[in-house]
């Protein structure tokens, strides 16, 4: 091949050394490699490397040789001139030619601009700090190693793709990591809540710290950064930031020589700019409005467009073009398997299939819509992923298989969820049955040495589920799973509802036995069948994760029934009602002052004494609130729960004070035992009564834990209800002091939060338990009701905060229309 | 005839929640639902007319206030199949912001 040869060819120009611009010219000479005379700019001074693969370079698994795609011979034997470092400035469309940094003119018949994009830099005070830097090239990772080895604190803004690959990399040379996101969950682009859930966990397992909804405010530092601020006022030490947040494309030189640019550089099916000579490729781009960022959609480009140069001559020639590409991620950190890819954003509704499987860590979950795969997430076992995503490309009609698809190709007939799953993964230490100590080890070596087959059996040779019998499910899920086929099922126990297998027992003990701390958490635990529950166990969650982590535990609002959400009770006709707390049900001249003036300010229509000796204002709309809130709150008065699964009232008759039957001061003591109770959330509403003798006008002993003075004390009584099946309290026992009556109430109300099933009050639970159980507990085991009662205090801690006013006076949106049309 | 109405941006709704944009023509409830998907009904449940913006949001379903009758969004029609339906309006999110598409003649009727 002769010089002349080469000059008699077409001139074809690349501006960019990178994946895209090199992937269209291998494409080029793999159709015809002798149509052009290529020339290479490239701003960066290297050949050109997979760029994808910096992630493994940066965590010492690769060197940058391994990620060179082609080396200077390569560019030798294609005779394409390559100059790298060196800069294109201009293009000059008129003349058809390129200028560069090195004062070079360089004419095009063809020209091809692969710019690539540049990582967005937030607009916060510090970024041009030392220290500071993106990830992009090799001389970021280079950076990155260099602070590595000389320094120890490194943050990360971005829990997206790139982010957490830079995250997982310098950990891995040893910094201690940070990662701030901006969003609730991490990759929330590419993962749903369970995905980005898991994901946190694995990498906070390997050191790495993550904090979502975390804002930049600021990088602090003097001539080198040393901490990150952000909004909230947090300062986390920083001697290296890495900006990952996103990226922009490089579309000035376009921009400047007059090309059509929106967000990127316009181009239609064939790579083609708005100057017919004139293509562009890669993450510079905007195609049907689209830009990339991933590498799939790059050679995609880059085979359009070598089919629209090398053969493209005459319209029709150059075949269909790029059609847009659904893209699909991987994460490339060792150990992690994750895939995503589609569409979980789309307007339209969809189907989920999901599984879980606890033991293996693994979480798929297939989005369907009209019969097609739209989106899959897979974290644990991504092993699956290219056949999903081959059908969602094609948009194959799945509906034939659409029972198995979840189990993969390989599924065989038979195969499914182990619903003994979550219990198979705990430990042979972990307590299974918690009132007689019992654990998981002693239950399995029971079962084996003394052939035992049914719960029964279990309870006779161990106690376990002998006392509250709340871990009969547990038991039983244990020997279904020591016994294997051999083991005979009782009757079925009612789960929670359709979307788990596990029953509120089983739910509670899990939590406990397994850590876990957040509703995601548990939907994987226990292998949640639907994506985000339903209305029947999101509740239930929410109380059980709130009752067994006070102060760890953030309550989620979504999770709650209206009511609770809004401190207030629906009403048949959408308004609420507001019931202040009035302490024992005593009030002043000053309360029900306020409550009139309240009454006339905001035209409430119906004004009502309650059965707990309070005063109910109905007819109220959502908008008026916080307002009428801020008023009951000026005047002293409190939230009153009248809405809650949680303490309501305590009801007292006049006692002593007043009464001349009177044996003890039964309004006092009403009193303080609902200073004492209130704001506690509990399995379902939760009512007392002081009587101040056996009169009982207060009507103690249908109330849920009641008081009846007597001359030398108190009588205690628990279990009452006054619903539509009326239940007569038990008696606990009898005690001197009102000290005593404290304590043994917020013993008693713990019990009840930590044993019994949402929704279920105390009369039903103590029928099932047994008074018998309860007096165990309370009465004949000192230490336990002291344990409980400090457990009752230290939740109350944290509980007590009038929900009232944390919202009046403040513009809260959510009590407002989100805007007001015509 | 039908016109675009900008209401707000995805993240005026909390993730599984709903807010309510008022109209000549009754509220209308706005949702955000899994994968912040969006939906627009009238709030109003078919049983009883409850306010189903109140309801727990779970999936692509609202389960509403009043007496639990669970409402799919995309068809404002009872899960269980009985009759019913709470009328529904076409969303578009561009960019984070929504909008609603409603009938503008019927609306200057209703004023």
């Amino acid at each position: 091949m002769t010089e002349d040869m080469i000059m008699t060819r077409k001139k074809l120009v690349v501006i960019g050394n990178g994946m895209a611009g090199m992937r269209t010219v291998e494409e080029i000479l793999d159709r015809d490699a002798e149509k052009f005379a290529v020339t290479v700019f490239g701003a960066e001074p290297r050949e050109n490397y997979n760029r994808i693969m910096l992630s493994p370079v940066l965590s010492g698994e690769k060197n940058y040789e391994d990620i060179v795609i082609n080396d200077q011979q390569w560019y030798a034997q294609n005779a394409i001139t390559l100059y790298s470092g060196e800069d294109v400035i201009a293009i000059d469309r008129q003349a058809h030619c390129v200028k560069t940094s090195a004062g070079r003119t360089m004419p095009y018949d063809a020209l091809i601009i692969a710019t690539g994009s540049s990582p967005f830099m937030i607009k916060v005070p510090g970024t041009d700090l030392d220290g500071v830097t993106t990830f992009r090239d090799m001389d970021d990772v280079e950076r990155m190693a260099d602070a590595a080895r000389s320094h120890q604190n490194a943050v990360v803004i971005g829990g997206g793709l790139l982010g957490l690959e830079a995250a997982y990399g310098l950990r891995q040379r040893g910094m201690e990591v940070t990662v701030l996101h901006l969003m609730d969950t991490l990759m929330e682009r590419q993962l749903d809540e369970a995905g980005g859930y898991l994901l946190r966990r694995e990498l906070e397992n390997r050191g790495i710290r993550v904090i979502t909804q975390a804002d930049t405010a600021a990088l602090i530092g003097k001539s080198r950064v040393e901490a990150v601020r952000l909004k909230d006022g947090r300062e986390i030490p920083a001697d290296l930031v890495v900006m990952a947040v996103g990226i922009v494309p490089n579309a000035a030189l376009a921009r400047d020589c007059g090309l059509t640019v929106e967000r990127g550089i316009v181009v239609d099916d064939h790579m083609t700019t708005s100057d017919p000579d004139v293509f562009a490729v890669g993450e510079c781009v905007q195609h049907r409005g689209q830009t990339y960022g991933l590498v799939a959609p790059l050679y995609e480009m880059g085979k359009a467009l070598a089919d629209r140069l090398c053969r493209g001559d005459e319209p029709g020639d150059a075949g269909p073009g790029y059609q847009g590409s659904v893209t699909s991620t991987k994460l490339k950190v060792s150990g992690v398997d994750l895939f995503s890819a589609g569409d979980f954003n789309g307007g339209d509704a969809c189907e989920d299939i999901v599984l879980r499987d606890a033991a293996r860590g693994v979480y798929k979950r297939i989005v369907l819509k009209d019969g097609k795969i739209a989106g899959a997430v897979l974290y644990g076992d991504a092993g699956d992923g290219s056949w999903y995503f081959q059908m969602l490309k094609e948009g194959a009609d799945v509906s034939e298989i659409r029972d198995t698809l979840i189990f993969g190709p390989e599924f065989s007939a038979g195969e499914n969820a182990d619903p003994n799953a979550a219990v198979a993964a705990l430990g042979m230490d972990a307590e299974i049955c918690g009132c007689n100590g019992v654990s998981k080890g002693d239950i399995v070596g029971a079962i084996i040495e003394h052939g035992l087959e049914s719960v029964e059996d279990v309870r006779a040779k161990t106690k376990a589920s002998g006392s509250c019998g709340s871990c009969a499910g547990l038991v039983e899920s244990l020997l279904a799973h020591t016994l294997g086929d051999a083991f005979v099922a009782g009757p079925a126990l009612k789960p929670i509802c359709p979307c788990t297998t596990h029953t509120h027992d089983d739910v509670r003990h899990l939590i406990r036995l397994h850590n876990l701390k957040s509703i995601p958490a548990v939907m994987q635990a226990l292998e949640w069948k639907s994506p985000n529950g339903c209305a029947a166990c999101r509740p239930a969650l929410n109380y059980y994760l709130l009752c067994d982590w006070p102060g760890e535990y953030t309550d989620d609002n979504q999770s709650r029934f209206v009511n609770e959400r809004l401190h207030a009770n629906i009403q048949k006709d959408g308004t609420y009602s507001v019931v202040p707390r009035m302490w024992g049900g005593v009030t002043t001249a000053k309360e029900l002052r306020a409550i009139a003036d309240v009454v006339d300010k905001f035209a409430i229509p119906s004004v009502k004494l309650t059965g707990g000796q309070r005063i109910d204002l109905f007819g109220i709309p959502k908008e008026q609130l916080p307002a009428i809130w801020t008023d009951l709150n000026k005047a002293g008065m409190v939230s009153g729960h009248a809405y809650g699964k949680a303490l309501r009232t305590v009801k007292t008759c006049v006692g002593n004070t007043w009464c001349r039957f009177g044996t003890q001061d039964a309004m006092d003591l009403g009193i303080q035992l609902e200073k004492l109770s209130w704001g506690s959330w509990t399995p379902h509403k939760f009512k007392m009564a002081v009587s101040g003798c056996p009169r009982n006008c207060a009507e103690a002993t249908i109330k849920d834990f009641a008081v009846i003075s007597v001359d030398s004390g108190f009588e205690l009584y628990v279990g009452g209800n006054g619903g539509i099946t009326v239940r007569v309290t038990d008696l606990l026992c009898k005690v001197a002091t009102s000290d005593d009556v404290l304590e043994y109430c917020a013993a008693f109300m713990q019990l009840y939060r930590e044993q019994a099933r949402y929704l279920e009050r105390t009369a039903p639970w103590i029928e099932r338990v047994g008074i018998g159980y309860v007096k165990a507990e309370i009465v004949d085991d000192e230490a336990g009701r002291k344990a409980l009662a400090e457990r009752f205090l230290r939740s109350q801690k944290i509980a007590q905060n009038d929900p009232w006013a944390q919202h009046a006076g403040a513009d809260t949106p959510e009590f407002q229309p989100l805007k007001l049309v015509g | 005839m039908s016109s675009w109405i900008e209401i707000g941006t995805v993240d005026d709704i909390p993730p599984l929640g709903s807010r309510v944009v008022r109209t000549p023509v009754g509220d209308i409830a706005i949702f955000r639902a899994a994968r912040d998907t969006i939906f627009a009904l009238d709030d109003r449940c078919p049983h009883k007319g409850g306010p189903i913006s109140e309801g727990i949001v779970h999936g692509e379903q609202v389960t509403c206030p009043l007496h639990n009758q669970i409402i799919d969004l995309k068809s404002g029609a009872f899960a269980s199949g009985e009759c019913g339906q709470s009328r529904t309006h076409p969303v578009k999110v561009e960019n984070g912001v929504i909008s609603i598409a409603l009938d503008v003649s019927q609306m200057a009727a209703a004023e």
